[in-house]
């Protein structure tokens, strides 16, 4: 394997983990507030369907970014009404939500543009365009770096980069302000935030606020940036991946960036080598399909050590008397 | 001069929830720098009026004034505003926050945490000089005891600058040397003019800290009088509505042979921490064996392994016979064919079912008896019309067998389980704080059920976290810390002092201040666990 395919297949992880990071961060702001996300994958498939169709109707993806955040974010809506407000089951309120995102999106589609459940595919301004970063040609005979820097770093869409910014920026607002220390509370102890006369409700509801944000850039850059429009159940479980990883990352920002990371390179192996030859045994394309699913199962079963989740999550908050 | 207007003043204040009326028509004037005791029941509408005051619910009636104002008080925002502080019976912290997260949560002084947390710990040092009040400020709150914890409570109502100060059974967790620590710092606060509100159904508090105490019944206020010319008979003959014996009455005990005999018993939790560490111990005929400690020291697994819930290693023997520790015979089921009989600590979860009816909660456990069998079903009719008798003879109010046990009061639960139990007249009678939540008047009653029993020649082993309770009905204390038992003292020889320096695991008595001694203890125990799970 030589350095230019490791190139690619690292600069191929980067692109494939975007989504999921983002839904990670996203999941990320709802877990920490006590609120469950199991509808990350819905929120994401109705960001990816409303920024295609947008983006194809309107000529520009910008629009189209801008209408699936709208879409994630009334599906973030929704469960906020059903698991904070009306205090329902966190669990089938986000299980409600990736059943309604799974049908709405395709019969939406159908009905739409008649071309079986998918839009058309996105070309010139209705796609996220690579950005090429200052000096990245000049850069490129430099040995070793050079290369990293123009293939790696340089050429991604913008969404990949906001993407890997919202990791400090995700840790610096948990941490060093006061949002976060509160949004941290409410997830732990809701009793405290509500004796220290904050409001509880209005904490979640911004959680969930920018879950539903994150969610709809996940989507978009899944239908506009990673691949040119939509088609039938494309965010294929990376929602659930998402959320395995949330779990791996212990609800911290910085360890659901490696988590993230490691779940790209993944699928991007699995992309790269559809079939594998170690020394007489071949592993067929399907198990290197199959291992970001089987690594997310490994996790959720609770194999990978200890991970305390916040103590106040799942259940609604009622004051008590 | 005039006098100065009253810290808090309620005026008429009621509040009904459905047909339930909690407060009725309630006034009650608290002059500043003074500290008000409200006495009752439970039930009686303490927390109600409490909540009323920090904004949790909103009065039908009634107005509250601070400091001479009218107040408006919708929210607990507002409570803080208008200088109100409460300290909550179950804390409200964020166990995984430091304690100076904790005070400046909901206080903080800007969108950025770091100005807060600096301005937080100037002023905590300020205040743990001023009022004893000594917290590490970047300690976790799980790593603290609870009194510790207690004290962030206060200090996050005093970083608020709250001048009147709420507390809410303050003492029920904390050991009695912790408990005088904190009425230390109530005095403190008492001196700086601060006002205190302390609710606790414990009439010796009341006695010892307050300066005026109102009593309430049933959602009234029965009486407000000063501290200085009441007794505890008085108030608690408010309380109850009838005369009250505070004093268990009992003969001296006439112990016979050894009924029970505990030797070496360990027992393992499924965390794998060790919670009973070579617990020896013996109960004879005729005799009330009382075990004290602070929650949490072993004496609930001591129990659970007696009575058959949890296994253990060592020997336990009835009447010089072995009793299986672990495997087969040495379930509940076994342990009430040898005549032990169990009230567990919770009634709720493991005493009763709460939603099945009381004659039905009058046969658990027993419900094996061929007595009750009519062929392959069980001879419900018989079932049912014991269970009246019991809950007569029992004092089970309202006499009802066809009603949920969720709908008797906590006093009566307990008297349902404690029928079904001591109605077998077992040997011996584990039984695990009888009390709890239970008012004044059933305590009195089930007090006299446990040393009926007794003089009936039964052995008896309580558990209690109330001290008052272990010295007033054991004819000996065995007082536990750790998993172990730390000593044996007859309550005539002994005091509370001694007993809450055992409770810390102190064995003899300390030269200087025995805060700091039991502190050096503590600390050495937290070590301890944390060795062992780290």
């Amino acid at each position: 394997m030589d350095f230019a395919t490791i190139l690619q297949v690292l600069d191929s992880t980067v692109r494939l983990a975007t989504p999921l990071l983002l839904a990670c961060l996203a999941g990320l702001f709802s877990e920490r507030s006590g609120i469950i996300d199991i509808g990350l994958e819905g929120k994401m498939l109705a960001a990816a369907f409303l920024s295609a169709a947008i983006a194809a109707t309107t000529g520009s993806v910008w629009w189209g970014l801008l209408a699936g955040i709208v879409g994630a974010s009334l599906m973030s809506g929704i469960h906020g009404l059903a698991s904070i407000t009306f205090r329902g089951n966190q669990l089938i309120s986000g299980v409600a939500i990736n059943f309604l995102a799974s049908g709405l999106t395709v019969l939406i589609a159908q009905d739409w543009f008649g071309q079986g459940g998918r839009t058309p595919s996105l070309m010139g301004g209705g796609r996220f365009e690579s950005i090429t970063l200052p000096l990245a040609e000049t850069l490129r005979p430099v040995p070793v770096l050079g290369p990293i820097y123009a293939e790696l770093i340089s050429g991604h869409s913008i969404l990949v980069y906001v993407a890997f910014l919202m990791v400090p920026a995700t840790w610096w607002v948990l941490f060093r302000t006061r949002f976060g220390l509160r949004l941290r509370a409410v997830g732990e102890a809701p009793e405290a935030v509500d004796t220290a006369g904050v409001s509880v409700i209005g904490l979640r509801y911004a959680a969930i606020a920018i879950c539903g944000l994150l969610c709809g850039l996940a989507g978009a850059y899944l239908a506009t940036g990673l691949q040119a429009g939509f088609v039938r159940e494309m965010t294929a479980g990376r929602g659930y991946i998402a959320l395995a990883a949330l779990i791996f990352a212990k609800w911290r920002p910085w360890y659901a960036l490696y988590a993230c990371l490691l779940f790209g390179l993944l699928q991007a192996v699995a992309l790269r080598y559809q079939s594998i030859d170690l020394g007489g045994v071949v592993i067929p394309v399907q198990v290197m399909d199959a291992l970001p699913y089987i690594l997310t199962v490994v996790i959720l079963a609770g194999f990978v050590g200890k991970a305390i989740p916040p103590r106040a999550g799942g259940e609604p908050y009622v004051k008590e008397r | 001069m005039t006098d100065p207007a009253p810290a808090i003043e309620l005026k008429g204040i009621s509040k009904a929830f459905g047909p339930v009326q909690a407060n009725k028509d309630i006034s009650i004037r608290v002059m500043p720098g003074t500290i008000h005791g409200i006495i009752g029941e439970n039930g009686a509408g303490k927390s109600t009026l409490m909540s009323i005051l920090y904004g949790f619910y909103r009065a039908d009636a009634g107005e509250v004034w601070i400091n001479g104002n009218k107040t408006e008080i919708p929210d607990s925002q507002a409570a803080i505003k208008a200088g109100i502080g409460m300290v909550f019976q179950h804390f409200k912290l964020v166990q995984n926050f430091t304690v100076l997260e904790n005070v400046i949560l909901g206080a903080e002084e800007g969108g950025l945490l770091k100005p807060s947390l600096a301005k937080a710990r100037g002023v905590l040092k300020h205040l743990a000089e001023e009022y004893e009040l000594s917290v590490d400020p970047e300690q976790l709150i799980e790593n603290l005891s609870v009194g510790h914890q207690q004290r962030v409570e206060i200090l996050k109502a005093l970083y608020r600058q709250a001048d009147i100060l709420i507390l809410d059974e303050p003492t029920g967790v904390l050991t009695p040397a912790e408990a005088d620590h904190l009425f230390r710092i109530l005095d403190n606060l008492r001196k700086e003019g601060k006002t205190i509100i302390l609710i606790t159904h414990k009439l010796r508090e009341i006695m010892e800290i307050t300066d005026t105490v109102s009593v309430m019944r049933r959602g009234e206020m029965t009486a407000t009088v000063k501290t200085a010319e009441t007794s505890p008979e008085q108030l608690a003959e408010l309380m109850v509505g009838r005369k009250v014996l505070l004093r268990v009455d009992k003969k001296p005990a006439a112990p016979g042979e050894t009924v029970l005999d505990v030797d070496n018993l360990r027992h393992v939790d499924r965390h794998g921490v060790e919670r009973l560490k070579g617990v020896s111990l013996q109960v004879r005929a005729g005799e009330i064996l009382g075990i004290a400690g602070v929650a949490g020291n072993g004496q609930s697994e001591l129990l659970e392994v007696l009575g058959g819930y949890a296994e253990g290693t060592g020997a336990v023997r009835l009447r010089g016979q072995e009793i299986a520790l672990a495997g087969r015979g040495s379930d509940g089921q076994a342990r009430r064919a040898r005549s032990i009989a169990h009230v567990p600590e919770d009634r709720q979860t493991e005493g009763l079912i709460m939603s099945y009816t009381a004659w039905e909660n009058t046969v658990f456990g027993y419900h094996h008896d061929p007595r009750y069998q009519s062929g392959p079903l069980m001879n419900n009719a018989l079932i049912r019309e014991e269970a009246a008798g019991k809950m007569e003879r029992f004092d089970v109010r309202p006499p009802d067998p066809d009603l949920a046990a969720r709908n008797f009061s906590g006093g009566n639960q307990q008297k349902i389980v404690l029928a079904r139990e001591i109605d077998r007249d077992p040997d011996l009678l584990l039984v695990g704080q009888p009390t709890r939540g239970v008012d004044i008047g059933a305590i009195e009653f089930i007090h006299q059920e446990i040393v009926r029993l007794r003089d009936a020649g039964k052995a008896i082993l309580l558990v209690s976290v109330e001290l008052d309770e272990i010295l007033s009905l054991s004819d000996r204390i065995a007082v536990m810390f750790d998993g172990r038992v730390m000593g044996e003292r007859r309550p005539d020889e002994t005091d509370q002092t001694e007993l809450g320096l055992l409770m810390a695991g102190v064995t003899e008595r300390p030269e200087g201040d025995a805060m700091s001694a039991i502190d050096r203890s503590l600390e050495a125990k937290e070590t301890r666990e944390a060795e062992r799970h780290g």
